[in-house]
């Protein structure tokens, strides 16, 4: 029973349904984990009460035979959701106090097949930023310690820093996150757990806290494969309240992996624009481990090239804060969240957004502005779409010579908090091999393949041609089976033998 | 007919541009299901994508599309097949969203043209530059509290047309008749109720002055004016302005002005510093709007017969006047009823009666077509019994004054009082020999040539009948007596 946090979604469902143990117990074996992990600061807000009536509720209907796919399993749900009656604050003092009226679709789509909930996790102010260190409520330390130096606390990856780090310090057995440049996946390499974007319009951004419209995207956390394959299935599908969602069928993605296919015979693409200047060897290295697993499993091994990529993030960085520049407009003062009163109306906004967002959210409200103003719109605007067009032509060349495409998901292991936040430029460098993916709207998972010599996590990244999840949880599972990353973080680890 | 204006320095030639926001009939919002109805109470209509929640999306209301591609129709304008929303970003509380989704580079309809019908009985064509579809704003109210200002989403999010005309127009006269034809055309698609005093059709107008001919003026765009009438006054008024400005060595200067309807003037509203820059771009949270040909054919086939349509048929069917047609077109209740009394019946006839008689007296009585006491078909009943001799045309006004008041078929009325023309060529006769007799003087002077008495003669023989004989008639058998 001690064990409870050590499931994985997968087995814990068999546990339930097998009435191993009920909801309840496992719901509440994680809220001690939470208690006990608190110093990791993963949630904005626990919600014990809610979790526990959802666990009651779940176990009778259990009891009466009618629990949905998912029913009865806590996870955690990134900040970024609007939740019913939860606070919901994209980690922003602007958003501090609000609390929503409705429930996001994802989140209505996860708690309609029977999910418990366990809290709001943290994470990079309105999604921005690669570390979770720009939330007004606080850093999240990655549960990982580097062995060579133990005593400094590192990032967790972000934005869904708070995401990656629940799920890896078994306080949560999945999560939910958004990604609109990485945020799922480069959060998933860092703290050693497996994260999957899907295609873009895959599911809802109805009721998402909204940064880049046209980048957002909620995905998922598990750790293995196969859980983040339960989740996906739970919160995709199509809903009128987005236009920009498909009208799409949802495959059964957990059945189609069950049925082991194997990776015999696919063609696995290697970008060689991803071979940056300055990768470090461990990347390098780790990068190669994961082509050879796959030769090795019987794949094609493909040279491709997306000769644009270089440009994706220059381009990201203009098209998201542009978007977010008209996206935050609507955080005034006037009707919701924080209020700071001035002499007339043009200085209560000021006042209010002066000292309601962060310097990061700041400095991208005045980069998208500028992007956006007249004389500037041809030359960084457009230019960028240009870019974005060109990017998605070289995927689709690509995708004509391979199935799935093999990359590092970060240029780096987990850093120390505090380290890439005097220059925003090495920070944005982080979203170099997840940005292409993202502007191209495509399917990208990240997958624990290993440790480094400092004893901390790097993953893998599959990327998958458009409504093709099903290739990169193929592609994934192969991944995971041949890295067979067994690794716990020490502090998690330490916990399970006392 | 271009209305020059006479200045010291000789004549200038006025050149006007109207933008027109005209309220899509729709029952709600352009991205949201609230309800779009005119006055209920303040906030009581807002949705949680109008207050702008976070994590809110708009969703393209269908019908507001369909409402558009009509109306674009209807001014003779080319449909785009993809058009684009995108976002005009500033700040102000009554726009929660800090932006209003527009159409800006690709607007859903493009270049067209209507006719207008000027007070001196000629047409003139005025060319339609686009129009897109738009969110409206809500209102801001100051006056309820001493320091603070309310606001009312209620308008928030309601789909607006903006329809934007070419600076063809050239006077406040055309100015006007571009209004009312512009609203008559809304009218008659069901498109937009066209009620400015309740805000639903608003008026910008971009007025310059020139040398006849000559180089473009710099124009200056004046805002809120909400009726016809205000729009006459505010170019008026601004046209005094610029030539004054120019005659006496002065530029006149780009910008908005606001037109004071209680102090009869324009005055600057937004200076070249306060300008906005609109940081334009298109929506992420919607797609392209792409319309098959189909869907615009199926549209175009749903199209009711616009006015100058019904005006150029009603001139050649039933030969009416330039004048009488733009009267009975007007609205197109006012044409169908016209056309249900014409009906088997003299168009010329029916025409008279409907502009003379009827709108006359409603117009009294304020009162409008639709309220009309007097149906179709009553009004043909009565022009049916001057056609077959029952009544005079004279008793025929009695009648319908009747008509008009109780609302009963003319038959009854002239039942009912014996109005009945008499016919009968033995009692006009005996009548008539009555008159002769008892003014024996007056036939001796009309036969010594005194002509005009005839007149008499008829006056005396309708006393006695009261003013039922058939005039005609008696006439006939009083030029028979007196030869």
């Amino acid at each position: 029973m001690t064990n409870l946090t050590h499931l994985t979604l997968a087995e814990a469902l068999k546990g339930l349904e097998n009435k191993d143990f009920t909801s309840v117990e496992i719901t509440q074996a994680h809220l001690d984990a939470m208690e006990s992990m608190r110093h990791l600061n993963a949630y904005v807000i626990e919600t014990p009460e809610i979790a526990l009536a959802q666990a009651k509720a779940s176990d009778d209907r259990r009891a009466k035979g009618n629990a949905g796919p998912l029913d009865g399993a806590p996870i955690s749900v990134k900040d970024v959701f609007c939740t019913k009656e939860v606070q919901t604050t994209a980690s922003s003092h602007i958003l501090e106090g609000f609390i929503p009226k409705y429930e996001s679709t994802v989140t209505q789509n996860i708690f309609n097949d029977g999910v418990v909930m366990l809290g709001k996790t943290n994470m990079d102010e309105f999604a921005m930023g690669a570390s979770t260190t720009t939330s007004y409520f606080g850093n999240t330390i990655n549960p990982w310690k580097n062995k060579s130096d133990p005593g400094k606390d590192l990032v967790p990856g972000g934005s869904s820093g708070g995401s990656a780090a629940s799920v890896a310090a078994r306080m949560a057995l999945g999560s939910l996150g958004s990604d609109t440049n990485g945020s799922i996946r480069q959060p998933s390499s860092f703290c050693g757990i497996t994260g999957i974007k899907p295609t873009y319009g895959r599911c809802s951004r109805w009721g998402i806290v909204a940064f880049a419209s046209s980048l957002d995207q909620a995905g998922v956390f598990g750790r293995t494969v196969e859980d983040c394959a339960l989740l996906l299935k739970s919160v995709c599908g199509h809903d009128p309240k987005d236009s920009t969602s498909a009208k799409i069928d949802v495959p059964d993605w957990p059945k189609l992996l069950s049925s082991n296919q194997g990776v015999k015979g696919l063609r696995i693409g290697i970008p060689k624009e991803f071979r940056v200047d300055g990768m470090p060897d461990e990347i390098e290295k780790i990068w190669q481990q994961g082509i050879d697993w796959l030769k090795d499993e019987g794949a094609e091994i493909v040279d491709i090239s997306l000769p644009h990529s270089t440009y994706s993030v220059p381009a990201y960085y203009i098209i998201a804060p542009a978007e977010a520049s008209s996206n935050l407009a609507r955080y005034d003062g006037v009707r919701y969240g924080l209020r700071e009163d001035g002499e007339d109306l043009i200085e209560t906004y000021e006042k209010t957004r002066a000292a309601g967002f962060g310097d990061e959210v700041k400095r991208r409200i005045m980069i998208g502005t500028y992007v956006l103003s007249a004389g500037y719109y041809d030359a960084y605007y457009i230019k960028a779409q240009k870019i974005r067009r060109l990017i998605v032509e070289d995927f689709q060349k690509a995708f004509e010579k391979c199935d799935a495409l093999l990359a590092p998901t970060s240029p780096s292991v987990a850093f120390p908090i505090g380290e890439k936040l005097d220059d925003p430029v090495k920070m944005y460098l982080e979203d170099v091999f997840t940005s292409p993916a993202s502007l191209a709207g495509l399917p990208g998972m990240s997958v624990p393949a290993g440790l480094n010599a400092d004893g901390l996590p790097l993953g893998l990244q599959i990327i998958g041609r458009q409504w093709d999840e099903e290739m990169v949880l193929r592609v994934g599972a192969a991944v995971e089976k041949a890295a067979n990353f067994s690794a716990i973080p020490e502090m998690v680890d330490t916990k399970l033998a006392a | 007919m271009a209305q020059l204006v006479k200045g010291e320095t000789g004549d200038w030639e006025i050149v006007i541009g109207m933008e027109v926001h005209a309220q899509v009939t729709a029952n709600s919002k352009l991205f949201s299901g609230a309800s779009a109805e005119f006055g209920a109470a303040p906030n009581s209509q807002v949705s949680m994508v109008d207050a702008a929640m976070p994590g809110m999306l708009p969703v393209l209301n269908e019908h507001c599309v369909y409402q558009a591609v009509r109306t674009g129709l209807g001014l003779n304008s080319k449909i785009n097949h993809t058009s684009v929303f995108e976002r005009k970003n500033y700040f102000y509380p009554d726009l929660p969203q800090g932006y209003q989704i527009s159409q800006y580079l690709h607007p859903i309809v493009g270049e067209g043209k209507i006719e207008i019908d000027l007070p001196d009985g000629t047409t003139k064509e005025i060319g339609i530059t686009r129009l897109h579809l738009e969110q409206d704003a809500g209102k801001s109210l100051h006056d309820q509290h001493p320091t603070k200002s309310f606001v009312d989403l209620n308008r928030s999010g309601c789909a607006l047309m903006e329809i934007v005309s070419e600076p063809d127009i050239r006077g406040p006269d055309e100015a006007a008749a571009y209004l009312s034809k512009l609203r008559m055309i809304l009218r008659y698609l069901g498109t937009c109720d066209g009620n400015m005093e309740e805000g639903s059709m608003r008026a910008d107008v971009n007025i310059s002055v020139r040398k006849p001919g000559g180089e473009l003026g710099t124009r200056a765009e004046i805002k809120n004016v909400n009726s016809v009438k205000a729009v006459q006054q505010a170019i008026d008024y601004e046209v005094e302005r610029q030539i004054d400005i120019l005659e006496s060595g002065g530029t006149v200067v780009q910008e908005t002005r606001l037109w004071d309807p209680n102090k009869n003037e324009t005055r600057s509203m937004r200076s070249k510093e306060e300008a906005h820059d609109y940081r334009y771009f298109p929506d992420p949270d919607l797609l392209p709007l792409v319309l098959e040909q189909d869907y615009i054919d199926k549209v175009a086939n749903d199209l009711p017969e616009l006015p100058d349509q019904k005006k150029h048929r009603f001139m050649e069917e039933f030969g009416l006047s330039l004048y009488d047609a733009s009267v009975i077109i007007a609205e197109s209740m006012r044409a169908d009823y016209y056309e249900d009394v014409t009906k088997g019946r003299d168009p010329k006839i029916a025409a008279n009666w409907v502009i003379n008689e009827l709108l006359g007296l409603l117009n009294k009585n304020d009162k409008d077509i639709a309220e009309t006491p007097i149906s179709a078909s009553q009004l043909g009943g009565l022009i049916d019994l001057i056609a077959d001799n029952t009544i005079s045309g004279k008793i025929a006004k009695d009648v319908f004054a009747e008509m008009f008041k109780t609302s009963k078929d003319a038959a009854a009325i002239v039942e009912e009082k014996g109005l009945k023309q008499v016919t009968d060529t033995g009692e006009i006769e005996s009548v008539i020999d009555k008159v002769l007799a008892d003014n024996p003087d007056n036939v001796a002077a009309y036969k010594g040539g005194k002509d005009k008495l005839f007149g008499f003669f008829v006056g005396q023989v309708m006393k006695e009948t009261g003013g039922k004989a058939n005039p005609a008639m008696v006439n006939e058998i009083l030029k028979k007596k007196l030869s």
